[in-house]
């Protein structure tokens, strides 16, 4: 594409300086581009990096020498994998919670006309605009306020509150184009509405849940604001690094951080092969 | 059963939604009134608090106070949301017009660093960013900069921080918007013999306006409570934000009527931008223009 732009650029007329600034014209975005996706990969590759670092101190802020040993020995350091287990945990429990009512009212706002939508809306928009440092100081205030101890039941309660509302947009999107035909062939054939939605309903929506699952999993595994005020002495991965930035962050951190983009990234890109798959068949 | 649901049908919409709704009734709308009371407090943890409307002055208190880190918030969330603006939206352009066969690898890329920790990037700039990091230890060690020069421990790095963190949710929305154009526009403005940069401000740019006010408004907020950033690459108290106040208010001081009333100070002034945001474009657009 580029030497493309290039060879045009080249062949067309004008004198070289004009020549030149044709071509930057035509080429600016595409450095601008690179050098932003640069920016944006640059964390990512260091802490990559970084987890084969083998660092002087506590700190691995500098880079040392080469070393496998964090990789061998991802949960040496002391309370990392009860921290790991506490957020899988939570990350679970508080996606099917907040799933189930998020897509129950997805499905009420996109399917049904009924009053007081535009107050719903408003309500499911409204924690999504809160800034989460207010969304966990008032739950600390509410659980303050009525004498209830902080553990992992609060951080789940909080987790399942802020996960709701992004379960309903995304089901709401992935709603937006439904054939409702497609039900209506189903009862005239005589099924009942039951069967017409696990049969036919549930099925065509179920990539939007899924989808919904897993923005919420992510979004409750990598929360830290809100569960720094819900926490109480319940210890979370992300609570785990904070806690670790003063005291300096061991290196198996990173590796952690390391399988979790990996895997991540294998997840998207196993669902987008099976998706061409699909459409191939 | 079944029967009785086609009777009163105009009840099942209301029975999808309750459940959930009474989760964010208890959990979100409660405890914001709860804090609302809970900023006329007066008193301590120890010895208890009690409400009084007198003490409306927690509110004029928290203003003078907390002045600098109020100031300093808006000036550090409005430079990082300008500065996102301007990485992204030449990004989203490209993505959107010349990317061909690269498009979704351009996107992915985009989302990237949300598959990984929000911690673990903000360390990760701190690693970039440091004394004798990635990016001044070489700068150093040429001599093209001087052995005290800092960019940790400066609001600029704070500033970079929360632009980095908040890229995503720029790019997308205008990345939407500029996708959704129609080509037909662009063409019929040059058959018309608009310049291409008159076409772009006059096309291009009106219809880019509701992903970048979106885009804006999803920088602006979470960049204005965002105290992490301050936190791990300010260090110091002259980057210190209104996020980093209540945080140590609550969470430190235990003094929850000054941060409360903080907290509320915080949300008002996003609620006036939600609202106006709302009578712009509606709340329908809203719900599905933050996806």
């Amino acid at each position: 594409m580029t030497t493309a732009a290039l060879e045009s650029a080249v062949r067309s007329p004008g004198t070289p300086v004009q020549r030149i600034r044709r071509w930057l014209g035509h080429n600016a975005l595409f450095v601008y581009t690179f050098a932003a996706i640069v920016y944006l990969m640059l964390p990512i590759v260091v802490m990559i990096l970084f987890s084969f670092n083998r660092p002087a101190g506590k700190s691995n802020f500098a880079w040392r020498e080469f070393s496998l040993n964090a990789w061998l020995n991802p949960f040496a350091p002391l309370g990392l994998s009860d921290a790991v287990i506490a957020s899988l945990r939570i990350a679970f429990v508080s996606t099917i919670v907040a799933t189930i009512l998020g897509t129950l009212i997805g499905l009420g706002l996109t399917r049904y006309v009924f009053r007081g939508r535009a107050a719903t809306n408003l309500i499911i928009f409204l924690p999504m605009a809160t800034p989460e440092i207010v969304l966990g100081a008032s739950l600390l205030t509410l659980f303050v306020s009525i004498g209830m101890a902080r553990n992992e039941l609060t951080i789940l309660i909080a987790h399942i509150m802020f996960n709701i509302s992004y379960v309903v947009v995304t089901i709401r999107a992935r709603l937006a184009g439904f054939d409702r035909r497609l039900e209506e062939a189903a009862m005239d054939l005589g099924a009942t509405e039951m069967v017409t939605f696990w049969k036919v309903t549930f099925p065509l929506i179920f990539p939007g849940i899924l989808a919904a699952a897993m923005l919420a999993f992510s979004l409750s595994i990598d929360d830290f604001v809100i569960t720094n005020f819900t926490a109480g002495s319940t210890v979370t991965l992300p609570m785990y690094i904070y806690g670790a930035t003063r005291i300096g962050v061991p290196v198996q951190v990173n590796v952690i951080g390391t399988i979790i983009f990996g895997t991540a990234v294998g997840a998207v890109v196993l669902s987008t092969l099976l998706q061409r798959r699909d459409r191939a068949a | 059963m079944t029967a009785l649901l086609r009777r009163y049908r105009f009840i099942v919409p209301y029975l999808l939604l309750t459940p959930g709704l009474i989760w964010l009734a208890i959990f979100y709308v409660y405890p914001s009134v709860q804090m609302f009371i809970s900023s006329f407090w007066s008193g301590s943890l120890e010895r208890g608090f009690t409400f009084s409307l007198s003490n409306v002055h927690n509110y004029t208190d928290a203003l003078s106070r907390y002045q600098d880190q109020i100031v300093r918030s808006i000036f550090f969330a409005a430079a990082a949301t300008v500065a996102t603006f301007l990485i992204s939206f030449p990004l989203a352009y490209t993505i959107a017009f010349r990317a061909g066969q690269y498009k979704n690898l351009l996107l992915f890329l985009v989302i990237a660093p949300f598959f990984t920790s929000f911690l673990l990037r903000v360390i990760s700039w701190r690693t970039i960013l440091g004394d004798d990091g990635l990016l001044l230890g070489p700068l150093k060690s040429a001599g093209l900069v001087g052995d005290d020069v800092r960019i940790l421990a400066t609001p600029v790095a704070v500033i970079a921080g929360i632009a980095y963190n908040f890229l995503p949710f720029m790019t997308l929305p205008i990345y939407v918007s500029l996708e959704k154009i129609d080509k037909r526009l662009l063409e019929a403005g040059q058959d018309l013999y608009a310049t291409p940069w008159s076409a772009f401000r006059k096309i291009t740019l009106p219809l880019a306006l509701p992903g970048i006010f979106a885009g804006t408004l999803l920088t602006f907020i979470p960049a204005m409570g965002d105290y992490v950033n301050a936190e791990l690459l300010g260090q110091t108290p002259g980057t210190k934000m209104i996020g980093n106040v209540v945080q140590s208010r609550f969470l430190v001081n235990n003094d929850y009527p000054t941060a409360a009333a903080l907290s509320f100070i915080l949300m008002a002034g996003i609620l006036v931008a939600v609202a106006v945001y709302a009578r712009l474009l509606g709340t329908e657009e809203l719900v599905s223009s933050a996806g």
